[in-house]
């Protein structure tokens, strides 16, 4: 794949190290300052605003995504072994059902 | 984060409630069963670590000192019992991810840098995921290689915190954080890939 190109557009260096902090970026894990400078850099480059907007949109994707597959009904077997287990550990911490 | 409705679930269990204990099945089997079913890639794997999980953590419910942290417990239980099934997985196998890998190509349009992204206005902006692209995301979740398929599927699929991530895996904090992002990059490819 190849990079993007240093003479054309901003620097090269700088949407490489803004690349590698996108996530906490948009997690806003980032210090402040930090925040800011990726802001900057953003403000003046369409590519990283069209790339940043593309991950956003991929997590928010992520957020909303379920597999499709559903477990099946839980037996009463195994149901009833789960309420026992609960049942003892209870007992043991001193209630009583 | 563990939402209120989780929370309140496992403090009314804490308090000896039994009353809280079917809807706190309901609730956790079924984000146990996505999780292991992704994890796994078997049906009947993923039922098995639902109930094993279950069962363990009732059996060690008074382990549980921050009804706060339920969520990440359970999962953290869960991926003990994933790791146990010791199936080989029929998903991706075991490799690290770069980030060069996912560095978008570039066009120079007459003196302009332009990347090469599709067109993500044609995404669906709804609520539930179209079938479509609910199989995509399945398949670009699936290849992910196991070590960041579990970030992604905590971080960003059941929505636990950094700190919670990385207590259920037993990494770090900046591990959560790396492996984050280049599954995030790795989805947002793939997703790029079929819009094209």
């Amino acid at each position: 794949m190849s990079p993007m190109q240093p003479e054309t557009g901003k620097p090269f260096q700088d949407c490489k190290e803004l690349f590698a902090l996108l996530s906490e970026y948009l997690d806003e894990e980032l210090p402040p300052g930090t925040c800011e400078q990726i802001r900057a850099h953003i403000a003046g480059c369409p590519p990283c605003v069209e790339f940043v907007n593309s991950l956003r949109r991929s997590v928010d994707l992520l957020h909303k995504f379920r597999s499709g597959e559903a477990p099946g009904p839980l037996p009463e077997a195994a149901r009833d072994e789960l309420r026992q287990a609960f049942r003892r550990n209870r007992e043991g911490a001193g209630f009583h059902a | 984060m563990s939402d209120t409705r989780e929370v309140e679930l496992a403090r009314d269990l804490l308090a000896g409630k039994e009353e809280a204990f079917d809807r706190f099945v309901e609730t956790f089997r079924s984000k146990i069963f996505q999780y292991s079913f992704m994890m796994c890639g078997h049906r009947e794997d993923a039922e098995e670590v639902s109930q094993e999980t279950l069962l363990k953590v009732f059996e060690s419910f008074d382990q549980l000192r921050e009804p706060e942290r339920v969520k990440a417990w359970v999962f953290r239980i869960a991926k003990n019992a994933c790791l146990m099934k010791r199936r080989k997985s029929v998903f991706a196998p075991s490799q690290e991810l770069s980030l060069d890998q996912f560095l978008p190509v570039s066009d120079d349009d007459g003196g302009h840098r332009k990347l090469q992204i599709a067109d993500w206005s044609a995404l669906p902006d709804t609520q539930v995921l179209r079938a479509e692209l609910r199989d995509v995301l399945s398949r670009a979740i699936a290849g992910l290689p196991e070590i960041y398929r579990g970030v992604i599927l905590l971080r960003d699929v059941e929505e636990l915190s950094t700190e919670e991530t990385a207590a259920a895996l037993d990494v770090s904090l900046e591990v959560v954080k790396t492996r984050l992002h280049r599954a995030r990059l790795a989805i947002r490819q793939k997703l790029d890939e079929y819009l094209r």
